[in-house]
């Protein structure tokens, strides 16, 4: 099962405003990207043919890996505000 | 809620600590509130999980026994994985059911929503859907919380949100922890009929299996995969050293790929083969040594559970959650005297209790788990190991001992085999 199917599993309640958001000056230059590796969503992506990172934020499971891994302080990372963003049914 | 409503005692976070501190402060009495930002308390938590009650007994209620708890664990199993080949090490034993000793595999959202009607019966106020986003301060003293615009007063606040903690003294957020502080927990929950799951691990009616493993299906990366029964579902992960992920590079493993190189292994496939994943989650674990804790008090604030770092990784399991009840449980003694003593009595009572205690006596894990022969190394020699042991080739087998020595000098009797040994005498 791919992650995006494992992903539409889950309750999801988007916040209106994205709680995540990488500041492109700084991810243009950065070189090891490791905010595509250690999101267990799979949500991180490089825009094809341009040097521009983006993030999925709806299919965010608010683990926190990306904001602790970057080096660069790359990111504007929030929890999601209350009420909003991943619900685990089960957990 | 007006502004400038005043509380005892204000909780942020509705988890196993949260709620466990307001149950107990509001049973003596406090006037409690617990401010959670899930739409329901367990909505954002993840465990394994399993929980020990043992350490527990005298600090919880009687009312923990109708807690919906999964399977009482009978069966341990540790296996280490490599090269295709699986080695298993499997404990049975009468032991595991001492009901003073057994643990129980849980399931989050099921397990804080009771304990959240447990606190709200006992008088505490427990609303959902509320993000705290700072601490009110008077002359470094904490005095309440802030909620977007609304401030709310509180004679005590504590601290119980976990493992990313976004809420800080001052306007700033505080910095997320350094990657060598944490572990990453990806997960999948998989549907299994009760009959099916039993004769799969081997149950008898009712009863649950925990298994850990080690090996090559983290391609390097410091961690480890786990399965627990529950009722009618199988809990299936991977735990991984954010540290080790970042390490690995660009070429390196995604954490996704690394659950689903767990599920890949044979011996894993064989026992979900056939269930239905319904849910998949992630989460984040504390992995510090007691000498690399934060705060766990400050004037007018306590700090309780994975915000306070309180969590054990043995390396065969992980103990957060029963550390977590056990400082919610003194919290909220320590809450329901005179708040300008709060810190002092709550801090005395961890250093009695076991968390601080076990917390010390596993000082040296942390350090030991870093060692990453334990993950691709120990693995292979043992497997390789066994498979020579059982291999009866056109040759014939020879004598039957050579092949272990073999693979013990060259795997283990050696000079960095002996230094992990010397460390292991230490845990
Ligand atoms: C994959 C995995 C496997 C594990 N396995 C085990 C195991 O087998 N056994 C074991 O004992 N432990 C295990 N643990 C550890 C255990 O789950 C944790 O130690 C435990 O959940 C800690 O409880 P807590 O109440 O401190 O934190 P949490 O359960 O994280 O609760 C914190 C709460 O605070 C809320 N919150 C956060 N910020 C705010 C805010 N600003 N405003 C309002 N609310 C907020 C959150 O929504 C959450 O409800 C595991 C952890 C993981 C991730
Ligand atoms: S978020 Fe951090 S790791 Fe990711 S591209 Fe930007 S700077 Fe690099
Ligand atoms: S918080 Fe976790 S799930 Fe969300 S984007 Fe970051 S790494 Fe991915």
């Amino acid at each position: 099962m791919r992650v995006d199917e494992k992903l539409a599993l889950d309750a999801f309640k988007p916040d209106e405003e994205p709680h995540i958001k990488p500041r492109l000056e700084v991810c243009r230059t950065c070189r090891d990207r490791v905010c595509l590796r250690v999101c267990p969503g799979g949500l991180w992506t490089v825009v094809e043919g341009t040097d521009e990172v983006r993030v999925e934020c709806s299919g965010c499971l608010e683990c926190g890996s990306c904001v602790t891994c970057c080096p660069n302080g790359g990111i504007d990372w929030a929890q999601p505000r209350g009420g909003c963003g991943v619900r685990f049914r089960l957990g | 809620m007006a502004d400038g409503e005043h509380f005892d005692v204000v909780v942020v976070g509705g988890g196993l600590a949260g709620l466990s501190c307001a149950w107990e402060a509001a049973k003596a009495g406090r006037a409690v509130a617990v401010f959670e930002r899930g739409e329901e308390p367990g909505a954002k938590n993840v465990s394994g999980g399993r929980l020990y009650l043992g350490p527990l007994r005298g600090l919880l209620p009687d009312e923990w026994n109708d807690a919906p708890l999964e399977r009482p664990v009978a069966r341990e199993t540790l296996t280490l994985v490599s090269g295709g080949g699986a080695v298993s090490f499997d404990l049975r034993s009468d032991k595991l059911r001492d009901p003073a000793a057994a643990s129980h595999t849980v399931l989050r959202a099921k397990l804080d929503r009771w304990l959240g009607e447990k606190a709200a019966e006992a008088g505490a106020m427990v609303v959902p859907g509320a993000r705290v986003d700072g601490l009110l301060r008077t002359n470094g003293t904490v005095t309440g919380v802030r909620l977007g615009d609304e401030t709310i007063e509180a004679a005590l606040v504590v601290l119980a949100d976990g493992a990313v903690s976004r809420v800080a003294l001052d306007d700033q957020a505080p910095p997320p922890p350094s990657p060598a502080h944490v572990a990453l927990g990806v997960k999948e929950l998989v549907t299994l009929d009760p009959g099916r799951l039993e004769d799969r691990f081997g149950l008898e009616p009712g009863q649950g299996a925990a298994r850990l493993a080690l090996g090559d299906f983290t391609r390097g990366v410091p961690g480890g995969g786990f399965l627990y029964t529950n009722r009618d579902s199988v809990s299936v992960g991977v735990v991984l050293r954010l540290d080790g992920l970042a390490a690995a590079g660009p070429q390196g493993p995604e954490s996704h790929a690394l659950l689903d190189a767990f599920r890949a292994v044979p011996e894993v496939a064989r026992l979900l083969a056939g269930g239905e994943t319904t849910e998949y989650s992630a989460h984040l674990v504390p992995e510090r040594s007691v000498d690399q804790l934060p705060p766990r008090s400050a004037p007018g604030l306590l700090v309780a559970g994975d915000a306070a770092g309180l969590v054990i990784n043995h390396g065969f399991t992980v103990r957060g959650m029963d550390l977590a009840l056990a400082s919610g449980v003194l919290a909220g003694r320590a809450a329901a005297g005179d708040p300008a003593a709060a810190p002092a009595a709550y801090e005395a009572a961890l250093a009695k209790s076991f968390v601080l205690r076990d917390l010390r006596a596993a000082r040296r894990s942390q350090a030991f788990l870093a060692r990453d022969r334990l993950y691709g190394h120990y693995p292979r020699v043992v497997t390789e190991l066994f498979e020579e042991l059982f291999r009866f080739g056109p040759d014939g087998k020879g004598r039957v001992a050579r092949p272990a020595w073999k693979a013990l000098r060259k795997g283990v009797l050696n000079w960095r085999g002996l230094r992990d040994l010397w460390a292991a005498r230490k845990l």
